[in-house]
């Protein structure tokens, strides 16, 4: 099996991921893109480490997967918080800090 | 035939399988106007990622990719997803307008031309063949965690912890 198949599939998935948090307005869809994003990343470091006989890239995927786990977990409190005062989890509509 | 599909022909065809399916369940993640279909595909490309981690070799990875995110973060998201109170069936203001889509397509696909660009371009790599004997077992990855890794491994315990603290602080209703 060649390397490159890997890491075209996870540019792939990145890339999707890239357009999903450029074009959602629904936060918690948002949300979901970056997680095609962080396990774009996890495939990559697996398959380079397979290729250079190394454990280590077995060993950042596991923390990925365990900062994306805690990333979720604050992500969505935020959003429901944004709910909460404002009834929306439109992101377009979160606007305060604009002049 | 060798230069197509390589040594392991099983193994190629499983791969291409499983990356077209992730494909079309990526895409319908970010395009599906209906949030709960946009989390099942999401389940879709997850459970596609624990395949690709088992043909890299990668067990432990793929069980814990399976255990954390389709166990745990899919089902955090669907309660988001009813905490928010989404609207059942397809939602028209779940995308930005199609001026903005366009450029967020615009951006991703530079992107993946520069990525392919350089993965192409670099000079060894399209040659480079994954190992065939490329199992690593637990033991191995346990051996590194707690020796190599284990101060990285000890701050993701502690990172793990504050953010569930700081999730229960952010959601409490009061």
């Amino acid at each position: 099996m060649l390397l490159t198949n890997f890491l075209m599939l996870s540019s792939i998935l990145f890339c999707i991921g890239v357009y999903g948090v450029l074009a959602r307005r629904n936060a918690v869809m948002v949300l979901m893109s970056i997680e095609l994003i962080l396990n774009a990343v996890n495939i990559n470091l697996v398959a380079f480490g397979t290729i250079h006989g190394s454990i280590s890239g077995h060993v950042f995927a596991l923390f990925i997967i365990a900062v994306a786990a805690a990333e979720v977990g604050v992500g969505l409190a935020m959003v429901l918080l944004i709910y909460r005062n404002r009834s929306s989890i439109d992101l377009d509509d979160v606007d305060l800090l604009k002049g | 035939m060798d230069t197509v599909w390589g040594d392991n022909v099983a193994q190629n065809i499983a791969f291409y399988l499983i990356a077209a399916i992730m494909v079309g369940a990526a895409i319908k993640v970010v395009t599906s106007k209906n949030v709960v279909h946009a989390a099942l595909y999401l389940v879709a490309v997850l459970i596609g990622m624990a395949g690709q981690f088992i043909l890299l070799g990668a067990e432990f990875i793929a069980a814990t990719q399976l255990l954390v995110y389709v166990g745990a973060i899919v089902v955090l998201f669907l309660f988001g997803i009813m905490l928010t109170r989404a609207q059942v069936g397809s939602d028209p203001d779940v995308d930005t307008t199609a001026a903005q889509r366009t450029t967020g397509g615009f951006v991703a696909f530079i992107l993946l031309v520069v990525m392919g660009y350089a993965i192409y371009g670099t000079e060894g790599l399209s040659e480079t063949k994954l190992p065939e004997e490329r199992v690593q077992t637990i033991a191995e990855v346990s051996d590194s965690i707690f020796s190599t890794y284990l101060v990285p491994f000890e701050a993701i315990s502690v990172l793990l912890l504050a953010a569930l603290i700081g999730a229960i602080v952010l959601a409490r209703r009061d």
